[in-house]
């Protein structure tokens, strides 16, 4: 319990208020300002995670985004979020958190046994130890076991029930960054007139000067970068805290607004809004992140990167212990040494590994009354579940219960690389920098190696500066704030690695040592994207922000050679991870795509439909009467067409007006059939093919008037059918006077079938003599049905004498209504697609479960329909292999019992192997049978041999019998009425 | 990706579909079916720059020639498909 609240300090926390929260079940209590991971230090809590592997107890690390190991399991419920960093954690009233891959508590973690057994869970473990065993035995028994073992936290199991935002935003210059250079670039931008956007992943402005003690412009640090991020609001920057800009996509960034942040109730708010940003310059200013030396027993609690450390003294008044020593390579960690003195925490040691420590060091060690150990190295650290004494190379063991440490500042230039930027190496910071820039970039600040104050404010103002001149605006005269800077973070020694006894952990959160990278370079896995994956180096939600540098400086160090020889492994967006319900945004669940309905929707709701989705379309299903099932409605309901008058609403069908002088020579090379002597008034049924000759779509088109076609398609291909003649229009075919046009939402259509349609639609229709040969079948004719001009057409494909009415949309219920008044008298009845479907399968017309996209105009009997004449496809649909007889075919099936067929069964015979498959089946209430349609192997060739439809998967056999596929009227004599 | 579109001006490509590969030139009706396969089904698959048949879907429908980066997503201009492109960017 050496953490602990210091008596005064905090420049970020408001000692007045009070914040309680719970974590593993504890009730603890810490500040507003504090975060999560500030109020656990706060309290003395050290074991704040176990880890992934090993369960080795696991304390803060760090203060910020690159936190690998203080990972908690945010909230309860249905808002719980595993893997959360404490560190970015807001502390909020009534926030509960848990510990992570521990069991049964953090403290006493029985699965810790994993460490004592660590030296067989090597590198590459998985690979050897599973992967290729017995099959079945990874995914049904290891898997899951070393899931458990390991755990990655839990997910909640019930839906989100918070609201998430997309929003798109254009801007002159977008500002990654919100700490000195970025403010200042920002500012810089702003000045001259620019649309600035600045984003920040933290809750406030200022990025280091945050934990800054020094004054600029006389004033504390932090104040000066919240009052600049308040007058940038005011200046009409967009200014976005919380927002992490975690990646680059095609010129455009993709962030994310954690809009209320934790786990409460967000209200109103949507949780997180997922910002799109096009900037024309974009400045990043994202910082810089502290690497840490790996040693034996670097994982211990108490183990701090030293900069972090100096954020919790300052900027939350937390003391990391009560004997601090630091372990470093540069100056810039004697900031943390002065501070911690100044906050009045006991710094025992600095273990320099310089053998010549800079005199201004010195003289900050001197002034702290701290022991400087230069040229010293932190061998191991003692303690069984935190730190309590520090061990040097040389032997000497150091009293102390945390230790800080820093080998450096590693610039975040992930962005610049994420789309293929190669970073460069830098001797001076042993760190990569940005390489190359892409163009409308610019760096500024720590990302660009800059790390003092009055220098990151500096180049802050140089980057605007550049992205002015770039946007072609004059470049205003700027000030820079007064500074007084002190020790910079120059030339650390290239330190990586202490050798010594025991687990030195190079990648934390996946619990990667020092030993499996010299496991993998031993066993080959040399090259640098081998190494992470033969490890998991850096592949854990931090990915490996703190990890992988150090990871390839021992493998360089391995194979001798200099570390930008081995090279950096690809840098991938996100940044840091992103929530799927960010990227969904609004687009869930009805919101998903909108609902189509026709004009008679209400309609059908209201008498009893059944609804089910046809494309974007509700369609009914069957109208159920009090009692029925829907297999009792819909027999009931084919049964009344096939013995007096239905009426289906067939609005969903696609409709595409073909307009132009060359129109009929256009449906020629479309459509497999011909149709220059279609008259005018008429209409054809026609198949359209795809370019490598299989069957597309059909329906019937008329023919309106000399250069005036209406074509309908199935529901489902609408839009592509429409797509497919604007491409053959625009591209292969420009010569030819066509325009295509849908109007689909034009017309509501209905169709009015059965021996008794004629009669029914005799008495309402005005201005058409429905005499059957005065309206022949595939005859148009325009009328009225009440107030309302109709096109009809007689067109069946039930098999019964058939009407398709064609109104205009708004029409569609009057003329709906006023049919089925019409059709009282003789019993007639709205149908639905099941109804539908019974129907089109006696007569054996093809549709949905037969134009599968596999099937050519062959294989479902259509093959007379082909004129000889250039059409799309016609080449290819004659390919020898899609002309053989043992090609699945249409054909009847009729089953042998009472039994239903189920579609999607396999047709199986002696042989035992699936020979075809059913592709849509009913019960014929016509012929009393259950009965199918299916495509057969060499099919027409089968009739009345016995097969199995065996369904495996949902269970149940049904003997059948194959059959043409016209179960029903094969001479078409109904059609006559 | 921002497709410049012919008729409507940059718009998200979002609001396009993508149709395939525009240098491929249609045989004629009688051609081989080696010929008619080669058109189908052969692509280039080229890295860097392409032509790229795209359509305006939800926007004014033109199916354009976009020429693009297939490794940056660098889209470096667009007419509309057939005669009435200009300036076609190969
Ligand atoms: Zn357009």
């Amino acid at each position: 319990m050496s953490g602990h609240r210091l008596a005064a300090g905090g420049s970020g926390i408001d000692r007045t208020t009070p914040v309680r929260f719970s974590f593993a079940g504890k009730s603890l209590t810490g500040y507003a300002g504090d975060t999560l991971a500030s109020a656990l230090l706060a309290n003395g809590v050290e074991i704040v995670a176990r880890s992934f592997k090993y369960h080795r107890p696991r304390g803060v690390v760090s203060a910020g985004p690159e936190e690998p190991n203080a990972l908690v399991s945010l909230g309860v419920g249905a808002r719980s979020e595993p893997n959360t960093r404490a560190t970015m954690v807001p502390l909020h009233d009534g926030l509960v958190a848990g510990g992570q891959n521990a069991w049964p508590s953090l403290r006493h973690d029985l699965m810790a046994v994993n460490g004592l057994a660590g030296g067989l869970i090597g590198a590459g473990f998985y690979y050897k130890t599973f992967i290729g065993g017995p099959r079945g035995t990874w995914t049904r028994f290891f898997e899951p076991m070393i899931r458990r073992a390991a755990g990655m936290g839990e997910a909640p199991t019930e839906p989100d029930p918070d609201r998430y935002e997309s929003a798109h935003h254009f801007c002159d210059v977008l500002v990654i960054g919100g700490g000195p250079a970025g403010l200042m670039a920002a500012k810089a931008a702003a000045e001259a007139g620019a649309r600035v956007l600045i984003a920040d992943e933290r809750d406030g402005f200022g990025g280091a000067l945050r934990h800054e003690r020094a004054a600029i412009d006389g004033r504390p640090a932090p104040h000066f970068a919240a009052a600049l991020a308040a007058e940038l609001a005011t200046r009409g920057v967009q200014i976005l805290p919380r927002t992490t800009v975690y990646g680059q996509y095609d010129g455009a960034f993709g962030a994310v607004e954690r809009v209320v942040d934790g786990s409460n109730d967000p209200g109103p708010l949507p949780r997180q809004r997922h910002w799109t940003i096009r900037p024309r310059e974009v400045i990043l200013a994202a910082g810089a992140i502290e690497r840490p030396i790996v040693f034996a027993s670097n994982d211990r609690p108490g183990v701090m990167l030293a900069d972090a450390m100096r954020a919790y003294v300052n900027q939350y008044g937390v003391a990391p212990g009560r004997r601090v020593a630091i372990f470093t390579t540069h100056d810039g960690a004697y900031r943390t040494v002065r501070d911690l003195a100044a906050a009045g925490v006991t710094v025992a040691a600095i273990i320099d590994a310089r053998p010549d420590v800079p005199h201004a060091a010195k003289a900050v060690a001197e002034a702290a009354g701290a022991e400087l150990l230069a040229g010293a190295t932190v061998a191991a650290v003692g303690g069984g579940k935190r730190v309590e004494t520090i061990v040097t190379t040389d032997g000497r063991r150091i009293a102390a219960d945390a230790l800080g440490v820093s080998a450096g500042f590693m610039p975040t230039l992930h962005l610049t690389a994420q789309l293929g930027g190669k970073p460069e190496w830098d001797a001076a910071l042993s760190a990569f920098r940005p390489g190359a820039l892409p163009t409308h970039w610019h760096v500024a600040g720590a990302v660009d190696g800059t790390f003092g104050t009055g220098e990151a404010l500096a180049s802050g103002a140089r980057a605007g500066a550049a992205a002015l001149t770039a946007l072609g605006l004059a470049v205003p005269d700027t000030t820079l704030p007064e500074t007084d800077d002190d020790l910079l973070a120059d030339r650390p020694a290239p330190l990586f690695h202490v050798p010594g006894k025991g687990k030195a952990f190079v990648d934390m959160q996946h619990d990667v040592t020092a030993k499996d990278i010299a496991l993998a370079r031993d066993e080959g896995f040399e090259a640098v994207e081998h190494l992470k994956r033969y490890t998991t180096l850096g592949m854990a939600t931090d990915q490996g922000k703190t990890s992988n540098l150090n990871g390839l400086a021992l493998m360089a160090a391995h194979l001798s050679r200099p570390i930008p020889d081995v090279g950096t492994t690809r840098y991938r967006p996100p940044y840091t991870p992103v929530a799927i319900g960010a990227l969904a945004g609004e687009t869930t669940g009805a919101h998903l795509r909108p609902v189509r309905r026709t004009p008679m929707h209400d309609w059908h709701i209201a008498n009893g439909a059944e609804m089910v989705a046809a494309g974007a379309y509700l369609r009914p299903r069957a109208y159920l009467r009090p009692g029925e099932s829907v297999t009792t409605a819909y027999v009931r309901e084919a049964t009344a067409v096939r013995e007096a008058v239905g009426l289906v609403d067939v609005s969903t069908l696609g409709k595409i007006e073909v307009a132009g002088p060359d129109a009929a020579a256009f449906l020629d090379r479309i459509y497999v059939n011909a149709w220059g002597k279609l008259p005018v008034g008429k209409a054809r049924y026609g198949v359209m093919l795809r370019e490598d000759g299989f069957v597309f779509d059909d329906g019937t088109t008329w023919r309106l008037a000399e250069h005036r076609y209406l074509m309908t398609t199935t529901t489902q291909n609408a839009a592509k059918v429409l797509a497919h003649l604007d491409y053959l229009l625009a591209t292969a075919w420009p010569e030819l006077r066509v325009h295509v046009t849908s109007v689909s939402e034009a017309y509501a259509t209905m169709a009015v079938a059965g021996p008794l349609a004629r009669a029914t639609l005799a008495a309402v229709v005005d201005g058409i003599d429905l005499a059957a040969d005065a309206f022949p079948m595939m005859a148009i004719r325009t009328g009225r049905i009440g107030a309302a001009d109709v096109r009809i057409a007689r067109l069946s494909f039930s098999g019964e004498n058939a009407y398709e009415v064609f109104c205009g949309a708004h029409h569609g219920l009057g003329v709906w209504e006023t049919i089925l008044a019409a059709g009282a008298p003789h019993g007639i009845q709205p149908y639905g697609t099941e109804a539908l479907g019974a129907l089109r399968i006696e007569k054996g017309h093809v549709a949905g479960g037969e134009l599968d996209g596999r099937t050519t105009l062959h294989d479902l009997g259509l093959e007379k329909l082909a004129a000889a004449k250039p059409f799309v496809g016609s080449v290819l649909m004659n390919r020898p292999a899609l002309c053989a007889p043992e090609r699945l075919r249409l054909v009847g099936l009729r089953a042998d019992g009472n039994a239903p067929i189920r579609t999607g069964a396999h047709l199986v015979g002696p042989s035992g192997r699936s020979e075809g498959h059913v592709t849509a089946s009913t019960y014929s209430p016509v012929l009393g049978a259950q009965i199918a349609l299916a495509l057969l192997a060499n099919g027409p060739a089968r009739h009345g041999e016995r097969l199995v439809a065996a369904d495996p998967v949902r269970g149940g056999e049904t003997p059948v019998i194959v059959t043409p596929y016209r179960h029903v009227d094969p001479e078409g004599s109904r059609l006559h009425g | 990706m921002l497709i410049p579109c012919p008729h409507c001006g940059p718009r998200e490509v979002s609001e396009f579909t993508y149709i395939g590969d525009a240098t491929k030139v249609r045989p004629a009706p009688d051609a081989s079916a080696d010929a008619w396969s080669d058109f189908v089904h052969a692509r280039r698959n080229p890295r860097g720059r392409h032509a790229e048949h795209w359509q305006h879907t939800a926007g004014c429908r033109a199916i354009v020639r976009v020429t693009r980066d297939t490794v940056t997503h660098a889209v470096y201009g667009a007419s509309l498909a057939g005669p009435w492109g200009e300036g076609e960017a190969r």
